[in-house]
């Protein structure tokens, strides 16, 4: 995985705290081979993850599954009161499912992030959000990786 | 049936291919007009404050030349059905043209041989410029000139040339504005070259850096003309690194980039646009629903999968139009633009007979010149053909079955396999096929024809994967390409399946035998996308095949069989 600088200068302004992927510092739901389902509910401790407030971005199809660039913004006034705290990423076929988890706080301003992922082969990108309320939002979009070669 | 000489002077009931909204109206229109004569093919009830001319895929042709519409064009999903998705009788139907008429000839397969002998070759640059001329004269502070892409490629002598044979005759005429595809595959270095002396405006909104995802290329460029503020935002074709040699140019990003296409509409009205044009090389299912989810674009010119519809596709408040390819239409559009707002249009797409529409002298000039040093090449006689050598069409054309044909003897292969183009010009039965006719199907900077071992179920994996790029339900996951063709095997499509299980009965023809999964088998194919691809250029291994057997036939191939239509 790869931030460039200036995509870590505009994490920055947005993050407060980011702990990028490598499954070994994500939580612990995660270290295990699971399944996104798996991870999802262990993220959210079962409760319903709602639709809603996530804009994922995602190219439809990779132009290179080695570095696919993903990006997200959560709808929250970001205030004491309300604001998201964490934001799961999921690539649901690869091996390992887990992508990272990304942290903010009220002095975040805004929950929004964009890295790199690879992609093993055509599949989901999921994010979910937790709110400071303790509500769950979920938004996920389909990365096509193809092997191309015969399109024009 | 009219033989060119009468089709040119008698009384024939339809003109013109004009168009207003509705399926079936322009017809009625049309049969107002007398003759079919050059006027009357640029009559126009002229209207309003802006007129819009559009060109797209010339694919490097100069001059006419024959291109058959597909038979086969196939719509899944919310598309089945709809234009472009209407081929033959059922596409003469829904626009009410007559069969055998000119139009029927221009927008449709059907009768192709015949209706060709009579009413000639189509399309020419210097015939062209006569139709913006003429509404150049007329509409002279009015008109912007835009050209959708895929200019540069697509002959022997833009090859030869790097692309600087249709970069000078298009200057000539003066585009305001053009958007790309296959421009890149010239590389970044000779883009960039081009690009820096364009006298006009190289857009593309969905370019982006690859390292810093920052716009790579100017995304707008606002114009004023009959004294409205008209601004033009380019969307190149979205999926370059994917369907082309992403190493041709390895630090650009594309991408249909929805969000940014409204983010430049958005800005484009900030900055008081009264009229936004996208000047797209999406591909007509890609326009279509863009249309329907980006708001405050007027007027979408479409290209890429080579569509020509005598009417806009109307959704919502976007006219999407279609020009066709290979110049053999050229699109005009008047809107009406009042208090920042399109409150009517008029459009016809004009189809460009060679042998009626008048050839611009300067033009027809320029053509000759940049031809010039390759004239002897260009007219060398390769063999001849006994059959109609045409691409276009979901599943196979009879010049890629040639093509195919060609590598399985020359490259001795079990299978092979050509990439579903839409490019490439039409030969007519007992004509000759000449170096320039070659390469009218073959000319690109990638042209090696490999050889190389797969397994049956990478065979699969392959069709499977290309079948996708064609008939995902949803346009956005779709390339704009043809199915690969496919030589030496046989197979079974369902198109209403999902990807993985699309394919089945993969039959090596030659045995008769099913296609073993485990197994070996040798294929060959050219314009693969990896770098350091090896191999004899593909024009070479098809010109020795020619060589070699004088005059080529071409049976109906009936290897493809398709279902859930």
């Amino acid at each position: 995985m790869r931030v460039t600088r200036r995509q870590a200068f505009g994490l920055g302004l947005g993050a407060t705290a980011l702990i990028l992927a490598g499954p070994a510092t994500l939580p612990a739901v995660a270290k295990k081979a699971e399944t996104a389902d798996d991870a999802v509910k262990a993220f959210t401790g079962g409760a319903e993850a709602k639709s809603g407030k996530i804009s994922l971005t995602t190219p439809e199809i990779a132009e290179n599954g080695n570095t696919v660039p993903v990006a997200f913004e959560v709808e929250s006034p970001m205030t004491a009161e309300d604001h998201v705290q964490e934001v799961l990423v999921l690539a649901d076929g690869n091996p390992r499912p887990g992508v990272a988890t990304f942290h903010f706080s009220e002095l975040s301003g805004e929950a929004a992030a964009s890295t790199r992922i690879r992609l093993a082969k055509t599949q989901n990108v999921v994010v979910v959000a937790k709110m400071s309320n303790g509500s769950y939002y979920m938004d996920k979009r389909l990365v096509k990786v193809t092997i191309g070669g015969c399109g024009g | 049936m009219l033989n060119r000489r009468e089709f040119l002077h008698a009384a024939v009931a339809t003109g013109a291919i004009l168009g207003t909204a509705g399926a079936g109206s322009w017809r009625a229109l049309a049969a107002q007009q007398a003759l079919m004569s050059q006027d009357d093919l640029l009559k126009f009830p002229t209207m309003g404050n802006v007129t819009l001319v559009h060109v797209t895929d010339i694919h490097a042709q100069l001059k006419p030349i024959y291109f058959r519409e597909p038979s086969t064009n196939l719509g899944v999903g919310e598309v089945k059905g709809l234009p472009p998705h209407v081929t033959g009788k059922d596409f003469l139907k829904l626009y009410n043209i007559k069969p055998g008429s000119p139009e029927a000839y221009a927008l449709c397969s059907d009768d192709y041989i015949a209706l060709a002998n009579n009413y000639g070759r189509m399309g020419g640059m210097d015939r062209i410029a006569t139709v913006l001329n003429s509404i150049r004269a007329e509409r002279a502070d009015n008109t912007l000139f835009l050209d959708g892409g895929d200019t540069w490629q697509g002959s022997y002598t833009s090859y030869k040339t790097k692309a600087a044979d249709m970069v000078e005759v298009m200057n000539s005429l003066k585009p305001d504005a053009m958007t790309s595809h296959w421009e890149f595959t010239y590389g970044i270095d000779r883009v960039k070259e081009i690009v820096d002396d364009l006298p006009f405006a190289f857009l593309g909104g969905n370019i982006f850096d690859a390292e810093w995802e920052e716009p790579a290329f100017e995304a707008t460029k606002m114009f004023e003309r009959g004294g409205v503020k008209v601004a033009v935002i380019g969307q190149a074709f979205p999926y370059l690194p994917v369907a082309n040699p992403r190493w041709m140019f390895p630090n650009l990003s594309f991408g249909i980039r929805e969000e940014q296409v409204q983010k430049n509409v958005d800005q484009a009205r900030a900055d008081g646009a009264q009229v936004v044009v996208l000047l797209s090389h999406n591909g007509f299912d890609v326009d279509r629903k863009m249309a329907g989810r980006v708001k405050g674009i007027d007027v979408i010119l479409t290209g890429h999968t080579h569509d020509a519809l005598p009417e806009p596709v109307i959704v919502g408040k976007t006219l999407v139009i279609a020009s066709g390819s290979h110049g053999k239409f050229l699109s005009r559009v008047d809107l009406d633009v009042q208090g920042g707002e399109v409150k009517g249009y008029k459009y016809k797409l004009i189809p460009i007979f060679s042998d009626v529409i008048a050839p611009d002298k300067a033009t027809t000039e320029l053509v000759d010149k940049v031809r010039a040093p390759y004239e002897e090449e260009l007219n060398t006689v390769l063999g001849k053909t006994d059959s109609l050598l045409y691409r276009r069409g979901n599943f196979n054309g009879t010049f890629d079955d040639l093509i195919c044909d060609a590598l399985i003897s020359e490259r001795e292969s079990d299978i092979a396999m050509s990439p579903g183009f839409r490019w490439g010009t039409t030969l007519l039965p007992g004509q000759d096929i000449t170096t320039e006719i070659l390469h009218n199907a073959t000319s690109m900077t990638y042209p090696a024809a490999y050889r190389s071992e797969m397994s049956g179920k990478m065979i699969h994996d392959i069709l499977e994967d290309v079948a996708d790029n064609l008939f995902n339900p949803d346009p956005y996951y779709q390339q704009g390409g043809d199915m690969v063709r496919v030589g030496g095997m046989g197979y079974k499509i369902d198109v209403g399946k999902p990807i993985g299980s699309r394919i089945s009965e993969m039959t090596l023809l030659k045995t008769g035998e099913l296609i073993d999964p485990a197994k070996t088998y040798v294929v060959s194919g050219w314009a693969s996308v990896n770098e350091g691809t090896k191999g004899p250029a593909i024009w070479d291994v098809v010109a020795d095949y020619i060589k070699e057997k004088k005059t080529v036939s071409l049976t109906p191939n009936t290897s493809v069989k398709v279902e859930g239509i």
